[in-house]
């Protein structure tokens, strides 16, 4: 039990909340910025040009004060408390995952031992926070949205954990640095590969799990091709039609924050997280490798966005029976197979 | 009740708040508000169950209960009666609040002398989080067979909801 004047353990857990509080900014506005030069560049357009004086590097900035000034509107037909709630259960549904990212060795908020189970449970909630968004706003176009987003969120959690279990059986651990140290040993399902000399990550043998992830995390985010929640041609803006100002600024932050703590589960359950690919971080010493191991990360992160962005201008949004043909159809069977062969590799070798 | 111990003020928060949200969850008269409510319950009982070590157990119930059934609640919910501003009358005709009340009262007292009688005055190892490598152990080998029990159970219910909600076409 830890008692109540113990000042070093309230002192570290502030300070752990005040380092995540730093960094979700300093992730979530990266992020946009891509979003808007890369989205812009694929469109042969320039993009965001002026602010900042080059490049439009503090468009996100100028976006984020713009929304900020705005007037806080609340439609009148709208349920006033749970309208206002509903921005906070995304974004801190969102922000709860940082907890167990790990960005090196040491820099891990906890190391918990259920670690991607936490993660995947914690970020279901937002879910809720869609839906009552939704249902709160007294507007039919947000209803409609809202129901889209949950009925996708349920479907598409089933093949994210399914893809999960993958990577659990073969690194017989949930821990996010437990699944970092078992592709960091340098053998496949005890078998020796290259005469030991490479590490392995599982995005080779888990190849399957990997595309299931990325498929079914791309619909948990409401990203393109799976947008149909706040299809603009048919739904207005969906769940976020009658949000503007600071609380649509809330919502939005909680998307791109969405999107990273989504590639980085990614890149530490299949790219083999903080290790740089097929080497590990055991030579360097403490500092070296926690700075190089946060480095190599946040590029994998960057990769993995990159994709995400490419795929937005590069597939058409798909029709909510189709979404749901390849949720259940084709990931969740798919999904269920991988288990399978790998539990039988597991086993057998 | 030690008053030095940050583990008793943080369960005293987390009663008195799971105490209000299920009195609320029972007592409001819009249904939306009512399964918001429960999610606050629901979430104070899975950090209960943390605070017992039990992280498993609680985080499965963030996952179950709060991000699914609920969810599937509020998506039946607004699919078919709750509009927003609206007041539905949810109670159903007679003394039923008496008789809730007793039944919850005498809930209470089984599941209170339960736990004393069970486990009185007991304090938790240190160290007491359960590890989950544990709780598969025990679930895949000592109780494997009540485990896959309850899932054929599970299934079969399954399909027989299946069966009773499908409607063929007439040929």
């Amino acid at each position: 039990m830890i008692v109540v004047l113990a000042i070093g353990f309230w002192a570290g857990l502030a300070l752990k909340i005040g380092i995540m509080a730093a960094i979700v900014p300093v992730v979530a506005l990266p992020i946009i910025f891509a979003e808007l030069k890369l989205s812009a560049h694929m469109q042969h357009r320039i993009g965001p040009y002026f602010a900042g004086g080059r490049y439009g590097w503090a468009q996100p900035l100028a976006d984020g004060l713009k929304f900020f000034q705005k007037e806080d509107l609340v439609p009148d037909a709208a349920d006033k408390m749970v309208y206002k709630l509903a921005p906070y259960l995304v974004l801190g549904a969102a922000m709860a995952v940082f907890v167990v990212i790990p960005f090196g060795p040491d820099l891990i908020g906890r190391d918990l031992d259920l670690g991607v189970f936490y993660a995947l449970a914690i970020s279901s909630i937002s879910t809720i926070g869609v839906l009552i968004a939704g249902w709160s706003s007294g507007n039919k176009y947000s209803l409609i949205g809202g129901l889209r987003a949950a009925a996708q969120l349920i479907a598409y959690e089933l093949p994210l954990f399914l893809a999960v279990v993958g990577v659990v059986i073969q690194a017989q651990t949930m821990s996010m640095i437990g699944i970092i140290d078992a592709q960091a040993e340098y053998q496949l399902f005890g078998l020796e590969i290259a005469g030991n000399a490479i590490a392995i990550p599982y995005v080779f043998p888990q190849f399957i799990g990997f595309v299931i992830f990325y498929i079914a995390a791309l619909a948990e985010l409401s990203r393109t091709p799976f947008d149909m929640p706040i299809a603009e041609s048919e739904l207005v803006m969906g769940y976020l039609t009658e949000y503007s100002g600071f609380r649509f600024a809330v919502f939005f932050i909680g998307e791109y924050i969405g999107i990273f703590t989504m590639s980085a589960i990614m890149a530490t359950l299949w790219l083999g997280g903080y290790d740089p690919l097929f080497f590990d971080l055991s030579g360097l010493n403490d500092i070296a490798a926690n700075a190089i191991g946060a480095l190599v990360l946040f590029g994998k992160v960057a990769i993995l966005v990159f994709l995400m962005i490419w795929m937005r201008w590069t597939f058409p949004r798909f029709r909510e029976d189709q979404l749901q043909d390849l949720a259940w159809r084709i990931l969740i069977p798919l999904g269920l197979a991988n288990i399978a062969v790998t539990a039988f590799f597991k086993v057998v070798f | 009740m030690d008053f030095s111990l940050a583990g008793n003020w943080v369960f005293l928060v987390l009663a008195v708040v799971i105490t209000a949200a299920a009195m609320y969850t029972v007592s409001t008269r819009n249904v939306v508000h009512a399964a918001l409510a429960l999610v606050t319950t629901m979430a104070t009982a899975a950090a209960i169950v943390i605070m017992l070590g039990g992280e498993f157990v609680g985080w499965v119930i963030v996952l179950v209960y709060i991000g699914a059934v609920v969810v599937l609640f509020l998506f039946g919910i607004m699919i078919t009666r709750a509009q927003v501003g609206k007041a539905t009358a949810l109670d159903h005709e007679g003394n039923v609040r008496v008789m809730a009340a007793v039944v919850a009262g005498l809930m209470f007292a089984a599941i209170t002398y339960g736990i004393v009688e069970l486990f009185g005055d007991a304090q938790l190892p240190e160290e007491g989080v359960v590890r989950t490598v544990d709780i598969a152990d025990s679930m895949f080998g000592r109780f494997v067979i009540p485990f896959e029990a309850v899932s054929f159970v599970l299934l079969a219910a399954l399909i027989g909801g299946i069966v009773l909600a499908r409607r063929d076409e007439e040929r």
